[in-house]
């Protein structure tokens, strides 16, 4: 077994030397990557309470074109998946890369330029969602002109995982790296693909509709459920003090998820042929298998470990763990037709979305943030309550926001399903629902606050440490551990 | 032993079934679908017709201010049911009479001589057995007369008159985006020209939706309109909307839909999925195909089985 799951048991981060280090060493595009991650986050939330509150009073801010619902919702979900998700998912896998291969991010500069421009990509995109220019198409909204720097940005920060990867010096079987790789090279594939027959040379009708499914599903389940899930990987393990229950489980999973997870997707009711949807379902279906490896592989690593050791970041990791399994079981069920008849078309599915990215991806990142940056900079997060204080804010606000939009969509899936219920008492069905999940928006928003705080300060702090010469120290200790 | 070129081609691998399966078998199957034949329409007449200019520009409106994320663009159908037509009762009255009473028994001589009267009328109506269907057209052929056999969608949203018929393929051929809609926060505008054929109804509908329903949850689209003075002793623009008083501007303006307003009620009133196609047929054809093939749409397997037994 891989000597890299043994070592370094401290979590939380104690002030070892690390192995990509320092603010300003080759640790540096991993911690601008959290940084740009946790800003766009907190713009995420705004946007997502503008949104909400358009359920409590139609005409707020209605007179701005730039804040008509329509625009407000689609650059939250961008902002979410591009600016928060994406970013912070690539920083994990970096750092991840780098720490089980043993060795030092490859080509540092690089990233550090890429990073930028990456963020520079979403601002343009999410300028031009707010200006009008939306391509129509959820989860890949962004202007050309932003979607090309993304796709730039992520060549060369991908260069860098792939060459980390290449100088691994420990050779070991680790599964995490597997998901990690796979990773890295989905993304490009699935972007060109949609950038490709979505954007530049648009293929015609509801294929259109198909691809724009696909890429939807390829890019939050397939691509950040590889990070997410060698993440939860990584860090069971590490936090256990042992190694991967099983490689082999782990593997299959792997497999499971890349082969038939990337079916998932097509609603049920699209006007496709009808083996598409059907074969979708499959996918989503299949997924369950997934599900169980990864919970039973999770289970058998972490044991009686997670209670004992209630960390900050396992804390986080576990919510994560909890709302990918529940991601999975609620679409599996929804894709059967007699339950999709009434869930598709209803907030069951931005339900969906948000479970995912807030609940899964937002939870297994910041629990990941809070281990890997201290890592980094060989120095400990001052407020262990202000971690805290994000962590139930966060549980809360995902509570508060899927549930309610969850059962909401399912009365007004009843609500459209009755012919004798007119059409405006079925629209004022879910308006209550609505106006609870906004409670959650709320606390997401304070959740992501504090995050952007936490890691304000400890910039600061680490900053003005570096400035006062410590750095030279730090920098002395990194390397290459044997 | 982790294998860099092992990890990538089993993920390209993945990634190949994938792409074969939902991006390249789509593009094939339907992106280079022709425009389909109208059913029942004279030979040529093909289905749907290109959006007019102002209706293309209110698309991008439509795509702009993202409308797809409350209203969504798709009908769905759950089954079909069989209604027999009397087309035309032909010479002989009685034969057809007795054949118009062994088909529908609820029906008594009079109503029965009443429906020859006033052909085409319905024999049969809400069959969900094709086989009935069949029995009662062939019976009334034998007996000199016209019959046909009309397909009638169900479902909620054909109820709720969102459509006369289910979305397929074919009705989004000119549609770029083709914005069909992830969620129905508002009705579905799949046909929403048919619905509400007024553009004055839909200026004033953008310009404050609380004015034809009160609890309304969607936004107005104000900044779709501008406000524009009446110089004293002027004609007031005959574009002008016409507004109920609480609505209404202050003394001496009034409201002038933008370009953008009109682009966007053209492209909704252009909104109109009810052409009898292939893949959703109105009604049975008749001799040439025969009929249960006609209704199981050749890209729709499932739809086959609905048709067939709902």
């Amino acid at each position: 077994m891989s000597a890299t799951t043994l070592q370094s048991k401290a979590p939380g981060g104690a002030c070892e030397a690390p192995e990509i280090s320092g603010c300003c060493g080759a640790g540096v595009p991993v911690l601008a990557l959290f940084a740009g991650a946790a800003c766009w986050l907190v713009v995420a939330a705004v946007l997502a309470l503008i949104a909400s509150l358009k359920f409590h009073l139609p005409s707020f801010l209605a007179s701005c074109p730039a804040m008509t619902y329509g625009r407000v919702h689609a650059a939250h979900f961008s902002v979410l998946a591009y600016g928060f998700a994406a970013p912070a998912a690539i920083g994990v896998t970096l750092w991840l890369l780098a720490k089980t291969g043993q060795t030092r991010l490859a080509l540092p500069g690089g990233a550090f330029i890429a990073t930028l421009l990456w963020n520079l990509g979403v601002l343009v995109g999410v300028g031009s969602i707010l200006a009008g220019g939306a391509t129509g198409f959820e989860l890949f909204d962004f202007s050309q002109a932003g979607s090309t720097m993304l796709l730039l940005a992520y060549l060369v920060l991908a260069l860098a995982g792939g060459l980390t990867f290449a100088n691994r010096t420990e050779r070991g079987n680790d599964a995490v790296q597997w998901f990690l790789l796979a990773a890295l090279l989905w993304f490009p594939w699935i972007y060109t693909t949609a950038a490709g027959l979505l954007g530049c040379a648009p293929v015609r009708g509801v294929a259109q509709a198909a691809i724009a499914w696909w890429f939807a599903n390829n890019f939050t389940f397939v691509w950040m459920g590889l990070i997410g899930i060698g993440t939860l990987f990584y860090f069971a393990a590490q936090f256990a003090g042992r190694p991967l229950h099983s490689r082999q489980l782990a593997l299959f999973a792997f497999w499971v998820l890349v082969l038939f997870g990337s079916w998932a997707g097509i609603p049920d009711s699209a006007p496709l042929p009808a083996w598409l949807p059907a074969l979708s379902a499959m996918g989503a279906f299949l997924s369950l298998v997934v599900m169980l490896a990864v919970a039973i592989n999770l289970k058998k690593t972490v044991g009686q470990c997670l209670t004992r050791r209630p960390e900050p970041a396992a804390k986080f990791l576990g919510v994560g763990a909890l709302a990918l399994n529940f991601f999975i079981l609620v679409r599996a069920v929804t894709s059967f037709t007699c339950i999709s008849q009434i869930t598709d078309l209803t907030w069951v599915g931005p339900a969906l979305t948000q479970l995912w990215l807030y609940g899964f991806m937002m939870m297994v990142l910041s629990g990941a943030i809070y281990y890997i940056v201290p890592q980094l900079a060989g120095k400990e997060f001052c407020s262990p309550r202000a971690i805290k204080f994000q962590f139930w804010t966060m549980l809360a606000g995902i509570v508060l926001l899927v549930l309610p939009l969850l059962i909401g969509g399912v009365v007004q899936g009843e609500q459209w399903q009755n012919p004798n219920v007119a059409t405006m008492d079925a629209v004022q069905a879910t308006l209550p629902f609505l106006r609870v999940s906004t409670m959650g928006d709320l606390f997401i928003l304070l959740g992501s606050v504090t995050l952007l705080l936490n890691l304000g300060g400890f910039f600061w702090k680490c900053c003005r440490a570096c400035c006062a010469g410590s750095c030279a120290a730090s920098s002395r200790t990194a390397g290459v551990r044997a | 032993m982790n294998r860099g070129p092992v990890i990538f081609l089993g993920t390209l691998l993945a990634f190949a079934l994938s792409f074969f399966a939902f991006v390249l078998f789509p593009q094939v199957q339907v992106g280079r679908q022709p425009l389909a034949a109208v059913l029942g329409a004279p030979d040529g007449t093909t289905y749907p017709a290109e959006l007019p200019g102002q209706a293309r520009q209110g698309a991008m409106i439509y795509q702009a201010n993202g409308c797809a994320a409350c209203h969504s663009q798709q009908v769905r159908q759950t089954g079909v049911n069989f209604k027999v037509m009397l087309a035309e009762a032909g010479t002989n009255t009685a034969a057809v009479l007795t054949a118009v009473m062994d088909a529908n028994p609820k029906l008594d001589e009079a109503a029965a001589r009443a429906l020859l009267q006033n052909t085409p009328a319905t024999v049969l109506p809400g069959l969900s057995d094709k086989k009935v269907a069949d029995a009662a057209q062939k019976a009334l052929k034998n007996a000199g007369a016209k019959a046909e056999i009309k397909v009638e969608p169900t479902g909620p949203d054909i109820a709720r008159a969102w459509g006369a018929r289910r979305t397929v393929a074919a009705d989004y051929l000119f549609d770029s985006p083709v914005q069909l809609g992830a969620q129905r926060v508002g009705p579905d505008l799949a046909n929403v020209g048919l619905r509400y054929p007024d553009a004055n109804w839909q200026l004033v509908h953008l310009y404050n939706p609380q004015i034809y329903a009160a609890k309304s949850p969607m936004p107005p689209y104000k900044f779709l309109f501008h406000l524009h003075k009446v110089e004293a002793g002027a004609q007031p623009s005959p574009d002008a909307l016409t507004l109920p008083a609480e609505f209404a501007p202050p003394a001496g303006y009034e409201v002038i839909p933008t370009d953008d307003a009109r682009a966007l009620v053209a492209y909704l009133l252009s909104r109109k999925a009810v052409a009898p196609v292939f893949d959703a047929p109105l009604s049975v054809a008749q001799a040439a195909t025969p009929a249960t093939n006609a209704v199981a749409g050749g890209t729709n397997a499932a739809s086959a089985t609905n048709a067939v037994a709902p």
